[in-house]
């Protein structure tokens, strides 16, 4: 019995990346709603949200029309000399940056609350600057908060399916990650590949879970003071 | 500006917090605890926040030479040279108690450094519990090493907000000699935000007394304290505190002579060498007064004294004296049944009769 183990190694790339990228991004913008007190943060706030209750097809559908030829995005990438991002890797990993964005938002503005505003006083008190602060004091304060985003992060966009149809196709190689492997091999009847895949990304998921709660368990323990 | 002025610490703030407003304008003396004291919601700790620019208020605050505040400027917190204790300890839970200290300490440069780590630790007795996190400490210890961790700043001014409030009662006993040894041992000025009127009388040297986000009075402890159109010379422990010397000991009955600016009085033996410093507390209602010096009595602490000033307590049976045994003040209750038949007026000599004394410990 052979596995097709590219899709399994595109779709660990594509959730690596992004999560990687959404730390990056995701971090100074959770920061920012945490402890912005501007007007229009909760309207920040909502966009952040909106894939968690919006349909994966319609950020496919107008990440599709914004990013192809006619949109101001693929415009851009084309007179850039880029090209098309539509139905390549980085179109894929640009839609799953956008898709995932609150599982590692929330997470981590939950965290950066938590800190609350005591730490950052008295760091500031002991000459610390705010980026210094920052480093030496909230991010190690909010280690559990940064395990969570980066977890649920990666495991949401090795689930997508729905913006992944959409805007990468079924490409091997390039777009066929494994939820559209999975469901090819379904519309084929072939379904002992189907049952591989399927079953491994349950124990993947279940696997993931249970590391998150008991590292966050015991890190929230060792943090109470 | 003479030498003095420019030593001192000038604050002048206009904030408002919702209802709240606080409207200072204090010349604080650059050296010392001075105590800001008052009831909760006087605006004591909102005060010292606008002096470590936690809270952005209007004004200006200098700090000796270094200008923190004005129309113009605002120094950002971490580029001041100050140390804060909170009212909880507030130590890094991801640190142990040796980084907490070395937190302060490795920001500061090399060359500024006036206070080492050992110094600190053996100040604060925490060399014991340098390799365990906050969670392993008491509170009386976490304060410790927090007070610690503010002087490895090597700061210019050390901010207190409350630092025993949160503790209980062993552990502010525990504390207490500690902050006591440092503000014999610290030559920076001190502000001690406190609603305690024992740790005053324990540390302060000046009293800013608060109200409503006002000041009511600021200036040297005994004289803020015997002054007579103040709410606190009502309370029931209405007294003053003076700072004193022992000079001489008298091992057969077990007292010493302990001097201040103007005369001396007998107390217990302490147990403290001679030429100690110590703090002496004289009750209004342990002073009586009498026209002649009295003998035959078992009072051993007769002074003469001179009336200055006389006002309203608060039972209308009961008068409040203000007289002065040299230089240094004193407050007396009495009935102002007493006060008619003795004729006290402003200016009159009279005998002040101390029936106990104790010395703060």
């Amino acid at each position: 019995m052979s596995v097709d183990w590219q899709p399994v190694f595109l779709t660990i790339k594509l959730a690596g990346l992004t999560t990687l990228l959404l730390l990056i991004l995701g971090t100074p913008l959770a920061w920012w709603l945490a402890r912005s007190k501007a007007w229009y943060k909760q309207a920040v706030a909502s966009v952040v949200a909106l894939p968690l209750v919006l349909p994966p097809t319609v950020i496919g559908f107008y990440l599709l029309l914004l990013l192809g030829p006619n949109g101001p995005v693929g415009q851009l990438t084309e007179s850039l000399g880029l090209g098309l991002l539509p139905f390549t890797f980085g179109g894929l990993l640009v839609a799953s940056v956008f898709y995932s964005m609150p599982f590692v938002v929330q997470p981590l503005q939950n965290a950066f609350e938590a800190v609350g505003q005591r730490p950052l006083e008295v760091a500031a008190t002991l000459r610390a600057s705010p980026l210094d602060t920052f480093f030496s004091v909230v991010v190690p304060l909010a280690r559990p908060g940064f395990l969570t985003a980066a977890v649920l992060g990666f495991a949401h966009t090795v689930g997508e399916f729905g913006v992944v149809l959409m805007i990468g196709g079924n490409i091997p190689g390039e777009t066929r990650v494994l939820s559209v492997a999975i469901y090819d091999h379904v519309e084929t009847l072939d379904y002992t590949q189907a049952h591989i895949l399927s079953a491994g990304l349950i124990g993947f998921a279940f696997l993931v879970l249970l590391t998150l709660y008991y590292a966050n368990g015991r890190l929230n323990r060792s943090n109470t003071l | 500006m003479n030498r003095h002025a420019a030593d001192g610490i000038h604050v002048s703030v206009r904030t408002s917090l919702g209802q709240f407003k606080l409207d200072l304008d204090l010349q604080l003396p650059g050296r010392g605890v001075t105590a800001f004291f008052g009831h909760s919601g006087s605006g004591k700790t909102t005060a010292l926040r606008c002096i470590a620019g936690l809270h952005r208020a209007e004004g200006h605050i200098r700090i000796g030479e270094q200008v923190w505040q004005d129309a113009d400027h605002f120094v950002p917190v971490h580029q001041r040279a100050l140390a804060y204790v909170f009212q909880e300890a507030s130590l890094f839970a991801h640190m142990t108690a040796q980084q907490n200290i070395e937190y302060g300490y490795r920001r500061i440069p090399a060359a500024e450094r006036k206070i080492e780590i050992d110094q600190a630790v053996d100040w604060l007795g925490i060399g014991q519990m340098l390799s365990r996190t906050p969670d392993k400490l008491s509170g009386g210890e976490r304060q410790r090493v927090a007070i610690a961790r503010a002087l490895l700043t090597s700061p210019r001014i050390l901010l207190m907000d409350e630092p025993l409030s949160a503790l209980d009662h062993n552990s502010k006993r525990e504390i207490m000699p500690y902050l006591e040894e440092l503000h014999d041992a610290l030559d920076i000025p001190v502000l001690y935000v406190t609603h305690s009127p024992d740790e005053v009388a324990h540390l302060a040297d000046q009293l800013v007394l608060m109200e409503d986000g006002r000041v009511l009075a600021n200036g040297p402890l005994a004289e803020t304290m015997t002054r007579l159109d103040l709410p606190i010379r009502t309370e029931e422990d209405a007294g003053v505190v003076l700072d004193s010397i022992i000079t001489e000991r008298i091992e057969q009955w077990h007292l010493v002579r302990c001097e201040f600016t103007g005369g001396s009085m007998l107390a217990r033996d302490p147990g403290l060498p001679i030429g100690h410093r110590i703090r002496l507390r004289v009750l209004a209602r342990d002073i009586s007064l009498a026209l002649e010096p009295v003998t035959g009595t078992s009072i051993q602490n007769i002074m003469p004294a001179t009336i200055e000033e006389l006002g309203e307590d608060k039972h209308p049976a009961l008068m409040l004296v203000r007289i002065r045994i040299g230089t240094s003040p004193l407050l007396v209750r009495l009935t102002r049944l007493s006060a008619n038949s003795l004729q006290l007026e402003p200016g009159k000599t009279v005998w002040a009769q101390v029936k106990s004394v104790a010395i703060i410990e």
